[in-house]
This record gives C-alpha cells, sequence and structure tokens, in this order.
C-alpha cells in the first residue's frame, strides 16, 4: 500500500508558520512574560540524600531588602493535597516542599519570594536549616531489598510497581527452541534537558476569583492537577496555552513548581514567578528520564527466528514519582518491536531511591527496552554468524499480515518494515560501508557498523493508565479543534494546547487548508486556554498529527458541509448539482456558475433568510472532538491492550570509528530510513527525525546525570551533563517510506519520537561491532569513552 | 549600589543606571526589553544568549554590562532590514526550518552571523565549528547547516 491520493498542501514543502516569530527574535516564551507587580522566587534546596529537617530559621532572610515571604514546607502541605501519583501508592505523599524529611539532594525545603530574583536568590542564602542525616540508598538494586530504608516510610518499601506479565506460550517456546541467550543491558539516567528551564507564573485575580497560569508547559491534565491540589474549582483554573515553550520532549511538567506559585498569589495577592535556574533545573526540576537495567533473554531456531522472548525491567524512578512508573507501561504497545516473536514475558519493577525524581522523557520509556531488543537481535545474528540484517528480515512481520495483533494486545495498523530497511540499506549504502570499515580496521582502526529498528506507537488513548493502575479507569484521550469562519471569509481555528516546537500552528493550518481548499498561509491557529479550550491531552506519544489532525480535519469537514449546503440552496440547486473546489461552490455544467467561501460566510452570519430551510444556526462554525481511533476498552486481566493505534517505523544505520587510546566514538556516517504514514510537512517530519536521533546520540554516549555513593549529583551543569554539539551529530541522511494509516484523516501516523527509539540502539550496535574484533562488548548507556578505552586496553 | 553604563543596541545609544552585578543577559532582557535574547544555562556552555559584541559573538550570560560601557551590542533584534523585514540570514533559517522550538534560534543565528561575516562561503566543517558553541536539543543541527550554506550562497549573489 502507497499513498497516491492527490493532495493540495498536505505533503507539500511549505514554511512552517511559527518560525517568522522565532528568526526575528519574537517568540513570546514564559519569562518574556513580565505582569504588573510581580514577585520572583528562588529555593533553599536539600543538600542531603535523606534527613530530618530539625529546625528552620527565616529570621535574617527575612529581614533582607525587597523579600516579601518565605515558605516552608508544612505551611503548603497544611493547604493543599498532596501531587498526583500514577501507580497506586497512597502512602508515597509528594508536596513542593519537604515537610519534616528531605529525600533528595536538591529537593525544595524553602521557597522565598521578593521583588526581584537577585533579592530572593541573595536572602535564600541567609536561610538557616538544621539536618539530621538519614540513611538512603542510592543503588537501585539494593533499594529492592527488605533492609534498604524506604524513601517513602509509609510506604514501607521502596518498591512503587512490579508485576510479571505472560503473553503466549513462553516456557513451551523456550522449551522447544533449539538456542537461547541471556544477557543484561543498562541504560543510564539522562534527560531531555531543553535548553530552556521550566517556568511558571500564577496570578489571582480578586475580581475574578480565577488563577492564571503562564508556564512552559506540556503535560496532560495540567490544569486538573492545579486544582486538585490547590483545592479550586477546575473552572477557576486558567491555563495560557499561548506561551511558546522552549523545548520539552517530554519533561516540561512543572506540577510542583506551580503549586508553590498558585499558593503564593493566592496568599499574597500579587503575581508570582518561579524560573529555574540551570542547577534547580538539573537537580530539583523532576525532569531525570529513565535508568533502567534490563535482564534479556530470547529464544530462537537455527535459522535466527526468535521465537520467545523474556524482558525484565528494574526502573529506578527516584524519589519523586509523579506518572513515571508510567514509563514501564507504554513498551508493552509494541513489546516485540517490528517482530513476530510468539510470546513474551515481560517483568516490571519500578523502584524508588533518594535521587532526583523521574519524569516523562521522549518515547515515554520506549527507548530503553528497544535498545534491549535490538541487542538480543544483533547477539542472535552474531551467535549464528548470520547478517544483523538477514536476522532482522527473517523475523519481520510481513507487509501483507498487517494489521497484526502482538502478544501483549495491540494491533499494529500498517508498515512494511523489508521496504523501509532496504532503503536504510540503499541510502547508508551498505556495501561501501561495510568496505570501508574493513579497510578501517586493516589500518588498525577501531570501526563498526550499527543497525537499528525501532516501531514508533503514536496517538494513544493512555491504556498504561489503567494497566498499572486498575483503579484509573481512562479509555480515551481525546483531542480538540474549533474553527469558525468569519463574516469575511477568513478562517480561525483554535486548539487546546501549547506546543514546544512540534509547529501544530504548521500542523493544523495546513489541515484545514487542504479540507476546505484554501491558502493555509491564511488561516489564522491560536493556542486557547483551559477554559475556553475543548477537552485535549498535550502534545505527547507522537499524537498530535494523528489526534489534533483529525480535529482539523473533522471540523473543516464539517464547515465544507454546511459551506456546500448553503451554496447549492443559493445556486438554486440541490447538493448533487455542485461542487466544491478552491474556495467556491461550483454549479456543475451551468457555465461555471459558483458563489464564494466569503460571500457564503456574509450569508451565514447575517442573511438567515438566504439559508437553507433545514438550518437554523446562523454562522459559521464547527467543532470536532477526535477519539482515540482504537481506543474505548479497558485492559483484560492478563494486561493484553490496545494502546496505540498508529505505528510508525524506522530503519538506522550507522558507521562508527572509535579512538583507541581516548575511547572517543566518532559517528561518521548515519541515515535513518523511516515510514511516518502521510508527511504533513515534511520540512518539520525531517528535523523531528534528526533531531530525535541526535537526542539519541546523547544518550547513547555522553548524557548521564552521576551520583555518587554519598547520594550527590556530579553532573548539575552543563559542563558535566554533556550534551552533542554540530561536532558530534553528523549530517544525518533521511528517507521516506509512506504506508498510510487506515486509520487516520489524511493516512499520518506519530513522527516526534521515532529517532530517539532508534539511535541508541543504532549506536550500541555500532560500538558493538567495533569492538567485536577485540573480544569484548559493552551494553551500558552512556558509552562512556573511558568504558571504550578500558576495554579496549584490557583485550589488547 | 547603582552605576551608570552608556552603550549602544542595535544601533541606538542607550543609558541606565544599573546595579554593577547585572548580566548583559539580563540587562538587556529586563531593562531593554529585548526578550529576543534567551537565557540557557547561566554559565557560559548553552550560547542561547548570545550577542554580538562590536560584530564578534559573546556569551551575554559572562558579561556584566557595565563591562559593555561603551561598546556596541547587536542582538538577534538588530538583525532585521533597516525597513524591518527579515534579514537574510533569518529567512535562510526560515526557508531550511532550521529550528523547532525556537529557543536556541537568536543565538544559533548571532553565532552564524559572526561566521558569515568573516567567511563568504564557509566549508560545512567551518560552518560546524562556528556553531559548536550553541546547543539545540531540538535539530539536530542539519537543517542549521542547510540555512547557513543557503544564506551564505545568497549572500554571494547579492
Amino acid at each position: 500500500m502507497t499513498d497516491t491520493t492527490p493532495r493540495i498542501y498536505v505533503s507539500t514543502k511549505r514554511r512552517p508558520k511559527e518560525d517568522g516569530r522565532f528568526v526575528s527574535g519574537a517568540g513570546r516564551f514564559v519569562a518574556d512574560i513580565a505582569r504588573p507587580g510581580m514577585l520572583h522566587v528562588a529555593l533553599v534546596t536539600s543538600p542531603y540524600p535523606a534527613a530530618q529537617i530539625i529546625n528552620v530559621d527565616t529570621s535574617v532572610a527575612a529581614a533582607c531588602p525587597g523579600v516579601v515571604t518565605i515558605l516552608a514546607g508544612p505551611e503548603l502541605a497544611n493547604a493543599t493535597a498532596p501531587l498526583a501519583n500514577a501507580v497506586d501508592t497512597p502512602g508515597v505523599k509528594i508536596f513542593p516542599l519537604a515537610q519534616s524529611t528531605v529525600r533528595y539532594v536538591g529537593e525544595w525545603v524553602v521557597a522565598v519570594a521578593a521583588e526581584t530574583r537577585a533579592m530572593a536568590e541573595d536572602a535564600a542564602e541567609l536561610v538557616e536549616i538544621d539536618y539530621d542525616p538519614m540513611p538512603f540508598v542510592v543503588d537501585p538494586t539494593e533499594a529492592l531489598g527488605p533492609s534498604s530504608p524506604p524513601v517513602h516510610s509509609d510506604h514501607g518499601n521502596n518498591i512503587l510497581y512490579d508485576r510479571v506479565f505472560t503473553w503466549g506460550p513462553v516456557t513451551d517456546d523456550f522449551t522447544i527452541s533449539p538456542h537461547q541467550l541471556s544477557f543484561h543491558v543498562r541504560w543510564g539516567r539522562s534527560a531531555t534537558v531543553p535548553i530552556e528551564t521550566f517556568g511558571v507564573i500564577a496570578e489571582w485575580g480578586a475580581g475574578n476569583q480565577i488563577l492564571d497560569v503562564w508556564a512552559s508547559i506540556q503535560m496532560p491534565s495540567y490544569p486538573e492537577q492545579i486544582a486538585s491540589s490547590l483545592k479550586i474549582p477546575l473552572n477557576r483554573v486558567r491555563v495560557h496555552y499561548d506561551v511558546d515553550v522552549g523545548g520539552s520532549y517530554g519533561v516540561k511538567r512543572g506540577i510542583k513548581h506551580t503549586i508553590l506559585v498558585g499558593y503564593l498569589a493566592r496568599k499574597l495577592s500579587r503575581p508570582i514567578r518561579l524560573i529555574e535556574d540551570r542547577l534547580e533545573n538539573m537537580t530539583g526540576g523532576d525532569m531525570h528520564g529513565p535508568d533502567r537495567r534490563f535482564d534479556v533473554s530470547v529464544a530462537f531456531d537455527a535459522q535466527g527466528v526468535i521465537r520467545s522472548l523474556k524482558l525484565r525491567a528494574l526502573e529506578d524512578v527516584g524519589a519523586q514519582t509523579g506518572r513515571a512508573p508510567f514509563q514501564l507501561g507504554k513498551p508493552v504497545s509494541a513489546i516485540v518491536g517490528a517482530y513476530r516473536i510468539n510470546s513474551v514475558e515481560y517483568h516490571a519493577t519500578a523502584v524508588s531511591t533518594n535521587k532526583t525524581g523521574q519524569t516523562a522523557v521522549r518515547g515515554f520509556g520506549m527507548s530503553p527496552t528497544n535498545v534491549a531488543l535490538e541487542m538480543a537481535v544483533d547477539k542472535v545474528a552474531r551467535y549464528l554468524s548470520l547478517s544483523r540484517l538477514t536476522v532482522r528480515r527473517r523475523n519481520f512481520i510481513r507487509a501483507y499480515e498487517f494489521p497484526y495483533r502482538i502478544p501483549s494486545g495491540s494491533e499494529y495498523d500498517s508498515g512494511n518494515y523489508h521496504t523501509v530497511l532496504a532503503k536504510a540499506r540503499d541510502l547508508s549504502n551498505l556495501d561501501k560501508l561495510l568496505a570501508r570499515r574493513d579497510a578501517a580496521r586493516a589500518l588498525g582502526y577501531v570501526a563498526g557498523i550499527g543497525l537499528a529498528t525501532c516501531l514508533e506507537p503514536g496517538g494513544g488513548n493512555s491504556a498504561f493508565e489503567p494497566l498499572l493502575n486498575p483503579k484509573n479507569e481512562t479509555t480515551t484521550w481525546p483531542e480538540s479543534c474549533a474553527i469558525k469562519v468569519d463574516r469575511t471569509g477568513r478562517v480561525t481555528a483554535t486548539i487546546a494546547t501549547s506546543s514546544s516546537g512540534q509547529g501544530h500552528q504548521t500542523l493544523v493550518a495546513t489541515i484545514i487548508g487542504e479540507e476546505l481548499e484554501i491558502d493555509p498561509d491564511q488561516i489564522q491557529v491560536l493556542h486557547s486556554d483551559t477554559l475556553s479550550a475543548l477537552p485535549g491531552n498535550t502534545p505527547v506519544a507522537s499524537r498530535m498529527a494523528i489526534m489534533l489532525g483529525g480535529a482539523a480535519a473533522g471540523a473543516a469537514r464539517k464547515i465544507r458541509e454546511r459551506v456546500i449546503q448553503i451554496g447549492a440552496h443559493n445556486l438554486g440547486c440541490g447538493l448533487d448539482d455542485v461542487i466544491y473546489c478552491n474556495g467556491r461552490v461550483v454549479r456543475v455544467g451551468y457555465g461555471g456558475q459558483f458563489i464564494t467561501l466569503d460571500h457564503i460566510a456574509l450569508i451565514a452570519h447575517r442573511e438567515f433568510h438566504n439559508l437553507p430551510p433545514g438550518l437554523s444556526e446562523p454562522g459559521l462554525q464547527a467543532i470536532h472532538v477526535e477519539q482515540v481511533p482504537q481506543g474505548g476498552t479497558l485492559p483484560k486481566s492478563d494486561g493484553r491492550v490496545q494502546m496505540y493505534p498508529c505505528y510508525s517505523f524506522a530503519a538506522h544505520m550507522v558507521y562508527a570509528e572509535i579512538d583507541r587510546l581516548t575511547g572517543k566514538v566518532s559517528l561518521e556516517d548515519y541515515s535513518i530510513a523511516h515510514d511516518c504514514g502521510t508527511v504533513i510537512n515534511p520540512d518539520i517530519v525531517r528535523g523531528m527525525v534528526i533531531g530525535g536521533a541526535a537526542h539519541g546520540i546523547g544518550a547513547a554516549l555522553y548524557e548521564e546525570f552521576v551520583y555518587n555513593s554519598a547520594g550527590q549529583l556530579l553532573s548539575g551543569t552543563f559542563v558535566d551533563y554533556v550534551m552533542p554539539s554540530a561536532h558530534e551529530v553528523p549530517y544525518i541522511r533521511v528517507a521516506e517510506h509512506c504506508t498510510p494509516s487506515p486509520l487516520t484523516s489524511h493516512g499520518q501516523k506519530g513522527v516526534g519520537e521515532g529517532g530517539y527509539l532508534g539511535a541508541p540502539a543504532a549506536v550500541m550496535s555500532a560500538v558493538n561491532d567495533a569492538l567485536n574484533p577485540f573480544g569484548v562488548e559493552c551494553l551500558e548507556l552512556p558509552l562512556r569513552a573511558s568504558k571504550l578505552a578500558d576495554l579496549l586496553a584490557e583485550a589488547e | 549600589m547603582k552605576r551608570a553604563v552608556t552603550l549602544t543596541i542595535n544601533g541606538e545609544a542607550i543609558s541606565s543606571e544599573i546595579e554593577p552585578r547585572t548580566t548583559l543577559v539580563d540587562f538587556l532582557r529586563e531593562d531593554v526589553m529585548l526578550t529576543g535574547t534567551h537565557v540557557g544555562c547561566e554559565h557560559g556552555v548553552c550560547g542561547a544568549c548570545s550577542v554580538l559584541l562590536d560584530g564578534t559573538p559573546i556569551r551575554s550570560c559572562l558579561l556584566f554590562a557595565i563591562q559593555a560601557e561603551g561598546h556596541e551590542v547587536t542582538t538577534v533584534e538588530g538583525l532585521v532590514e533597516e525597513d524591518g523585514s527579515l534579514g537574510l540570514l533569518q529567512d535562510s533559517f526560515w526557508e531550511t526550518h532550521a529550528m523547532q522550538c525556537g529557543y536556541c534560534t537568536p543565538g544559533m543565528l548571532i553565532a552564524a552571523y559572526g561566521l558569515l561575516a568573516e567567511s563568504a562561503d564557509p566549508t560545512e566543517a567551518e560552518i560546524r565549528e562556528a556553531i559548536s558553541g550553541n546547543l539545540c536539543r531540538c535539530t539536530g543541527y542539519v537543517q542549521i547547516v542547510d540555512a547557513v550554506r543557503l544564506a551564505a550562497a545568497r549572500m554571494r549573489q547579492q
């Protein structure tokens, strides 16, 4: 199946609407917003991984110039409800400020509000806190043990979630398979670390009794959590979505920041702003990502056909939980990747430690799991002396098998993995790469070729919520769009989210333009606010092309239908006698007699007497709330669940050389072939794919939040937490393939996460191909230069 | 205790009384209200706060505003043409979609502007070197490299 539908604007190169304001310096980020009389917050944080708070003395700080108030944990906890937990752990109670104990280095203890940020910081330095240090745990395996100090004493132990899922005849499949392999893989603690830190402004309206919030946010149920924690009705919380978010990729979830400033704004009747500085962001921002250890076993035959998979995942979620444990749930949606694996055992455990908490990161837990899966395939190939391409081709789901249901219950909508892999092979010019690698090796270089594939589920119904927490019966995650055509025929759409680089204004304008056959540049797309918005669930989970695209198409099609009705009536003919074309309703066969959209809009708004008899509503507007395709059902008792409707696919090929002495990895050549169905905007899609891969390269080679045995974070600055620059990311080439989704408005699927899902596995594959002649391997991310240098030195 | 400072910003003479500890980026954003220059790390690594000081890209988070006394500062707002339309480099960034969230973009433009002032036909390696002090978490840099190449080609045609 390929896409041959004629399009006007979809899939056509067009300049994204958003970019004009960004290149001129006219973006409006949260730190660019100043409210009259606004106060600023600075934080006093814990220097200990675990301690009792004995005494807090704010007397000197309170006397500093400009200080308005100093807030400690007990007052805030008394006035608010605990922050939401993903899984059912009532003993885990998190408040923005520590109450009687601290649980990680960097945890907020005291907040100072002052006339300027500098004044607040000056005073924060003078707050005196006495602590009594307590036992703590840093290692997640240790944290599992019964003798480990519990991070949350009311919970009793550190195990927040633990379940073994079995899908299919795992024991039988292992018994009958002639070969088995078992190994460990480690995914290090990294995150997406946007260049903009999290920031929020809250302002309580004494007149309207509304809490206005401007934030750098990308989080579902944000206003709901604000209302719940601050104990105010939801219709008194107004989050403004017209704030540009300076990168997120999952992590911008400053709920504790928002509860803190929301409380202060109400208490002081003044606008309050909290913009994290970089250290606050790295240590206390709840922004670390997955930190996972895998035990993997695969059972396979002599041809390399994998019959069964056992996956044990231990996730270190740190001291603050939030939605973090759900990141063990999303991988269930594609637990076998692109492969026809018959049965799976998945043992998922989330454990708390005395570290900064974990939050959502691009792919929501999928990228670590994909590394485990892809390393299994590589190992099977190496064990049987088969090529890694061959083993993948033998195990791929065949193009004719779609829709294809995997053992854990989800049905993949469409795909053609063999073709995409062939495109990656051709784009990378694999024969030349192999020759290059072998020539380099002959000269004494350490060189390798990496290959990885990945599935990218998109547009989900958040079914991991009921899967991991049966008290949560979520079975839909809608998205909405409202369109109004004004009296002059101009089109304005409103959407229920802020954007952090995904180009939603472009997406919506392109799709409405396609449906109404009008220039997308003439369509206004506004980010609304939570009180005027229709239901929405924010741009997570590669869902917006599918869900917001579907909502925009749905609303536009309703407008189009109405336009045709009014047009036909005013042309004096029936609906079957007209066509809609380029913003006009044209009467077929009457010498091109037509009526324009502008004229129809005027009729709709002003000339009720010219409306068709059945139309009793003036104006020209429509809303559409898009239901998740394939959504609406709860998981079965064995955990099988339809989690996502659409499945994109990508194959990465990379050539790497490792410096023998320093262990430094250079990615010399990088190709990606991918299939995300119908592309809406080619430049946006290309950027998402390459950018995601760059981010994955960072996780693979450089980025890690490192803790020492004393529970101190050692990489809290950009000097220690190393992110790839233009030197480290090669000129990544991209080839596209289009297998449309049968479930979406234009055949589109998700694309925001695939690059990040494929790159870490591909880089690990390349590094281990390079290490292979030396008889060593490294299955620990990040693949630090020092580790690789040590391995090579030992091997020689 | 405040001190007087006088400097030129985007061609305009500016005088102000500021605390000596005020960084140039805070001064630009909070006193001059030029919010196009962004704050990323505040320790000189990410490059989001890049501005031109007498034509050379610098980190405005590592300089006190009073150190800019008598100098010429150019921010992203100063890269537009005299009639207010986008500069050629800015337009090239838009043409190749050399951004996503737009947060690092002003700093990237400053770094690229500094390069193109020195070199009419930079190689890919030279472009990468010029922007390597500016972190972008969205794009993977490829479309930024494309944008700088495109801008250089367009400039050569002018």
